[in-house]
């Protein structure tokens, strides 16, 4: 049976403020620049999700696409979209939540749950790519590849 | 060794069915995508190749040539059809975003000059792609699966 990748792109808006708990005031300041301001500042995320497995003789997919929304809804957008990521408990502490951590904890999130969204058991999350803004982005292959 | 990646666009009809489904089952399965209308999208098409640059040319691949590869093979079949009721390759499987990446693939596997087949990526959308590598590619994630 032939393995396609499928991707599906998402798009969150939320803000954040890059401070770490280990840096001093000044330490923060000269690392994050204008992203360490306390008022913190937003995107318009792009998040990519990368799924592969077989696709399935009888639909034509590698994953239904109804189960990955259901999904991203849950994981992605509810816990995230119009939010500020400071205060999703898993940035609460010294994780901070640039988009490199974003992707991280996405690609963490999503490692676990894809494979169940598929009876056969043979879907698994390739990578997450995330963009920032049109200028920066950051990919995550997935840890199980 | 390096890639190009060259683009083409087609606009095509499809809809979603099993055939030995009923009608209650596939509209389950596929919900509006069972419309046994069809419905239609702009599909963007990219094929990535891989080779060496020419010494004399510094092509890898006359993109002409490519252009004109990927206009006989499948934007002229392809596009303006319905690709259910026209286009031999989903006589039997059905034309997701998967199976038309892997049919394209099938249809230009050997038939560039110069270079490898590397990837086939398929929009359906800006928010989802497929994208397949080929069957040695299936092979080696299977066993890694």
């Amino acid at each position: 049976m032939p393995v396609a990748h499928l991707t599906r792109r998402y798009r969150l808006s939320a803000s954040h403020r890059l401070n770490a708990p280990s840096l001093d005031v000044q330490q923060n300041r000269d690392t994050y620049g204008k992203c360490n301001n306390p008022h913190g500042h937003g995107h318009n995320y792009f998040v990519e999700i990368t799924v592969a497995g077989p696709i399935d003789a009888e639909t034509g997919f590698v994953v239904d696409l109804v189960k990955l929304d259901a999904l991203a809804q849950r994981e992605l957008l509810d816990r995230f979209d119009e939010g500020h990521l400071n205060t999703d408990a898993v940035f609460a502490t010294d994780f901070v939540p640039s988009t490199e951590n974003l992707s991280v904890e996405v690609e963490r999130v999503f490692r676990a749950a894809v494979p169940l969204l598929d009876a056969r058991g043979a879907l698994r999350l390739h990578s997450v790519r995330i963009e920032e803004t049109g200028n920066n982005s950051f990919d995550l292959p997935s840890s199980r590849n | 060794m390096i890639y190009l990646t060259r683009k083409a666009e087609f606009s095509s009809a499809h809809f979603y069915r099993v055939a030995g489904w009923s009608d209650a089952r596939n509209v389950e399965a596929f919900g509006k995508c069972a419309n046994i209308n069809g419905h239609g999208h702009n599909y963007t098409l990219e094929v990535t190749v891989a080779g060496e640059v020419d010494a004399v040319t510094g092509f890898v691949v006359d993109l002409k040539l490519l252009k004109d590869i990927l206009e006989r093979e499948v934007v002229g079949v392809f596009d303006h059809h319905h690709l259910n009721l026209e286009v031999p390759d989903f006589a039997t499987v059905n034309p997701t975003t998967e199976n038309i990446a892997v049919a394209i693939w099938r249809r230009l596997d050997g038939k560039i000059p110069n270079s490898t087949l590397h990837r086939v990526r398929v929009y359906e959308t800006a928010d989802i792609f497929a994208d397949f590598y080929g069957a040695s590619m299936s092979e080696k994630m299977s066993e890694a699966a």
